[in-house]
This record gives structure tokens, sequence and C-alpha cells, in this order.
């Protein structure tokens, strides 16, 4: 028996998120006995990178280095780890949630008859069944899911568990598996995708600016705190349907959530379909120059003043401190 | 063009969120239900499609009766007609046979709901029935346009977006900026009354993950207000105090 991980790969990296799924799997697999950690990497990575999925708790990695596959070709990618999936004897899938990790996810549990429990928070309770706690209603409950299937997939928010850093080296694999061309019949014609950032979905900082900021021209200062911390930025819902920043920025109900060690809004009342949005957040900062504002009620700390005035100096405050 | 739009029935996103019957049941005390946010984006993008291709398009909602003033209200949007799945909606595999099994025998070219309900947040329906049916899926997708047989979407991903092309039938969970949101006007809400709404049983009871027990995060403390001229203060607490930088 073995607990298989889905690994994703960004620009010759390993995802965070998937470091941390197989963190998951790690300490899974010690609670329940179900064997070793075994990763699995769709596409085209270099071998060093896989084989310090280790540190992370994998003790093997299996590699399909198909290069249709580098693209996140969803038909193919679920078909791949379905065969992996027989050939390691796994019983358990495990993968962080993410756009693509989503929709391989289900496609997934329907080919190998997997329950499937998503936006999962903790590691299950297996005393006398396998209860499984996960986030709900966008964050603002949990609910315990029985999962009564023999094979079982587990899609993991960010931060659900510690990523273990202490592993040895993996073992990289080459597997073969036979993928239909049917499968390869949507094609991924562009991908646009912003680099060199800190994408906002996986980020441990995020910045967020509101319709408080005036206008777009005004990001600048919420871009230089970003950087000074790391950090990735975002929005707020009427900041994005105004064109002042991209949607994929968009934090809320409806967009992005989002669930970082750190969220800083500035100039953002606090609309409960943006709190929705950042409620999975370690530690809320709110800058707001209306006392009154909504947003300090979901924050840790706050500061009721102008941004224009307090943003600039938190920026030199933290520089000096970093 | 036979289009069918699958929606669910949820909380207004303002609701409340409370439990009762010792935290196994939600407390419907007070809240007002709408169509999923998602779905209806994705049901607005259907009736632009349906008057594009002259088609039909079918509304389709897993639930008992108290969810029929919500197809009704997606007949006022401009669905021609709605079908009930007569059951509750125990969890993602339960409701994706549902819907695989009755859009099997509607015979839809495109199938689309939206990225995920805004009650469980699985995501996982629209992959789930693809599967069952063999024919690809995609979510989430934020542009959707048909030319032919043939589709191009804009997909979102992390931090940006892929443009796929492919093939109908396809199935697709929604989100913005597909469509704006659609507004019933008294037209669409007289001839919803009259417009078929077909109740059907449910074709499987098996179900995988049902959620059993329900929790509400630890309330939040009081916020910690840093006076505005003493910023180093809040860096000192973050670093110290809350450990996050």
């Amino acid at each position: 028996m073995s607990v298989l991980v889905y690994i994703e790969h960004a620009e010759g990296k390993v995802k965070k998120t998937s470091l941390e799924a197989v963190s998951f799997a790690n300490a899974l697999a010690v609670k329940t006995g179900e064997g070793d950690v075994v990763a699995l990497a769709l596409g085209s990575i270099d071998q060093a990178e896989l084989a310090a999925v280790g540190k992370a708790g994998a003790v093997k990695v299996l590699q399909v280095s198909d290069a249709r596959l580098d693209a996140g070709v969803i038909q193919a990618h679920a078909t791949a780890v379905a065969q992996a999936f027989e050939k390691a004897g796994a019983s358990t899938v495990v993968l962080a949630k993410s756009s693509l990790g989503d929709a391989v996810a289900a496609r997934l549990s329907i080919k190998i008859k997997a329950g499937l429990v998503s936006n999962v928070v903790e590691l299950p309770n297996t005393d006398g069944g396998y209860l499984v706690k996960r986030s709900i209603y966008t964050g603002k409950a949990f609910a315990e899911t029985s999962l009564t299937t023999v094979n079982k997939i587990l899609a993991v928010k960010k931060n659900a568990v510690d990523l273990k850093t202490d592993g040895g080296d993996a073992a990289v694999e080459a597997l073969e598996v036979s993928i239909p061309d049917s499968d390869f019949a949507s094609k991924i014609v562009s991908t646009e995708r912003a680099t060199g950032e800190v994408l906002l979905p996986e980020a441990d900082i995020v910045v967020s600016g509101g319709r408080g900021m005036k206008g777009p021209e005004n990001w600048g200062m919420i871009e230089d705190l970003a950087k000074t911390l790391g950090a990735a930025t975002g929005c707020s819902k009427p900041v994005s349907d105004m064109g002042w920043r991209p949607h994929h920025e968009h934090v809320g109900q409806t967009g992005v959530k989002v669930a970082p060690s750190l969220y800083i809004a500035i100039g953002i009342s606090g609309a409960i379909q943006h709190l929705a949005g950042v409620n999975s957040s370690k530690c809320i900062v709110v800058i707001n120059k209306d006392p009154e504002a909504p947003f300090f009620k979901a924050a840790d700390y706050g500061i009721v003043g102008d941004a224009f005035e307090v943003v600039p100096k938190l920026n030199e405050a933290l520089k000096a401190e970093l | 063009m036979k289009i069918l739009v699958c929606i669910t029935h949820v909380p207004d996103t303002t609701s409340k969120i409370q439990f009762t019957a010792d935290n196994t049941k939600f407390d419907t005390t007070g809240v007002q239900f709408i169509i999923g946010p998602y779905d209806d984006y994705a049901l607005a993008r259907a009736v632009e499609l349906r008057d594009q291709t002259s088609g039909k398009l079918t509304v389709l909602n897993v639930g008992e009766s108290e969810t029929e003033p919500t197809l009704r209200k997606a007949l006022a949007i401009g669905a021609d007609e709605a079908i009930r799945v007569n059951a509750s909606p125990k969890d993602s595999f339960f409701v994706a046979e549902q819907i695989a099994h009755y859009a099997k025998e509607g015979g839809y070219d495109l199938i689309l709901m939206g990225r995920e309900s805004i009650d469980f947040n699985g995501g996982m329906v629209h992959g789930m029935v693809g599967e069952i049916l063999g024919i690809p899926s995609f979510s989430p997708v934020m542009k959707l346009d048909l030319d032919g047989t043939s589709v191009t979407m804009s997909r979102e991903i992390e931090g940006g977006k892929e443009v796929v092309e492919a093939s109908l039938p396809l199935i697709a969970g929604c989100q913005e900026p597909i469509a704006e949101w659609k507004i019933p006007n008294m037209r669409g809400i007289m001839s919803a009354r009259t417009k078929p709404l077909n109740v059907v049983e449910p074709v499987s009871e098996e179900t995988q993950a049902v959620a059993v027990k329900y929790e509400l995060p630890p309330a939040k403390g009081a916020v910690k207000l840093i006076d505005k001229d003493n910023v180093s203060e809040l860096v000192k607490l973050l670093k110290n105090e809350a450990k996050v930088l």
C-alpha cells in the first residue's frame, strides 16, 4: 500500500502547495500505516528538483516525462494519475487544491472509484471511521465528512499541515503510461501567466487594495509594500470590476480565496463577500481611514488612518526591520 | 443546439451561517436562498448562446420541492424548461450521477454550471459528470465562445489564464466574467409561470463522502489598534507577537 501524491510544477520548480501535499501525505501515512508516500510528476522537470521532493516526505517520485503533459491537459493528466495509482498499488491520492488539481481530481475520482473530499484542512480522524474535516461556506464553517469508499482522494487546502523539510532525497523512477490520443483532443493554445511574481493563490503574504486607493495610478505604493514583503498583490471586487486591476487579482467570494500567513487590506471596507475570500488567513491587518469599516471586526491588527500617509511609512518601517 | 445548465439552490452570500440539531443541519432560519452566483454566470452565458444558436436551454437542479422557486427564477431569466431531480443533494458524487443520467437522456451539446457551489465549495461535480459521460470538462472557465461545434475557452490558472480549444459536446464550470448576470424582467417572470418544470426521480442512491457534522470557526478576538503615527509598533507586533514576518 502507498499514498500517491499528484504534484504540480511551474517554471522548473515543484509548487510549494504540492510540497505541502507531500508533507500531508507523509503525516497521513504515519497515522494510518498506509506505507510509503509516492509522488507523481507529469511532464518535463529536472530530476534533481524531483529528488528534493523527498525532503517534504516522499520516498519515491514517479516521473512520466511525456512532454505532451507539460501543459495541464485535464483528461490526459487524469488518465496518467489513474494508471500511476494502479501501478503504485495506492489506496489514497493526496493533492493540493488548485485550478488543475481540482479538475484532475474530479475525473480521477470516477476513474478509480474513489470518494473525494476537497478543501481538506487537517489530517482525517480514523478512530472507527474516516472523517475528514473540510472548509465549507467559503471558510465560514467546517464540515466533518464521512468517506466510505476503499479508495480515497483528498484535495488539501493551503496551510493544512506544516511543510516538512527534514526528509532525505527521493528516488526518481521513470513511469510509462499509455494515454489515448482522444485525451489530447482539447488543446491549450496559449498561456498567460504573471511570471517572476509571487502568485496570489499560493502566496504567504498578500497585500490588497480597495476603492480607498482612489485609482489604478496609486497602486505603486501597494506594489512597493508587496515587494518589501515578498508578497502577492490582490484587490477587492469593485477594483477589478472597474478595471483598475486584472480579474485574477480579485480576492473574495467569487474571486480568488487566499490563505496566507499575513493579509494586509488597504482601503477595503470589508464587505462580507470580500471577507469570505480572506477568512482563512492566519493574521489580518487592516488599514482604513474609516474607523467604522466592518473589516476592523475581522482584523487582528488595525490602523485607522489615510492609506496615502500610512502605507509609505509602513513600507519604510518594514525595510528598516527586515 | 441543446444546452443544459445545472444550478444550485444556496444561501445568499450575506447569510449568517449557523447550524441546528446538534450541529448536524444547516439553520435555514431567516436565510434567503438564491441561484448559486457562479451558476448564475453560467446561466447568463447559456441564455446568450441559446439566442445565438436558436437552440433550447434546459435548467436542472438536484433538490427537494423547496428549490422550485429558484428553478422558476432561472426560467424567468431565460431558460426554456426546467428539470428538478427530486432528492436532497447528498454529496458531489450523488449529484454528478443524477446529472450525468439526465444529461445523457437529454442529449445535450453543451453542459454549463458554476465552478463550485457556494455552500460546500467542492467544485467537483462538472469533472465527475464529464468523466461519467466520457466528454471533456473544464473549470474555472471565464470566457466561452462557440463557432459551430468548435469551442474557445479561457480557463483561469494560478496567476493567469490559458486559452483552450475544444469541440462539443463538453462540460464547463463557469465563473465571472463569462457574462453579466441577467435580472429577470416582467415578461420573463410572467412566462416562467407556464414554462414546463418536470420533476424526475433520482436514478441512484449511492454516496461516497457525506457531511455528518458541522462547526463554526473559533470567534475572532478584538482587533488591536495601532496609532497611525507609530507604524513601527505594528512591524514589531507582526514579528514578535503574530510571528508572521
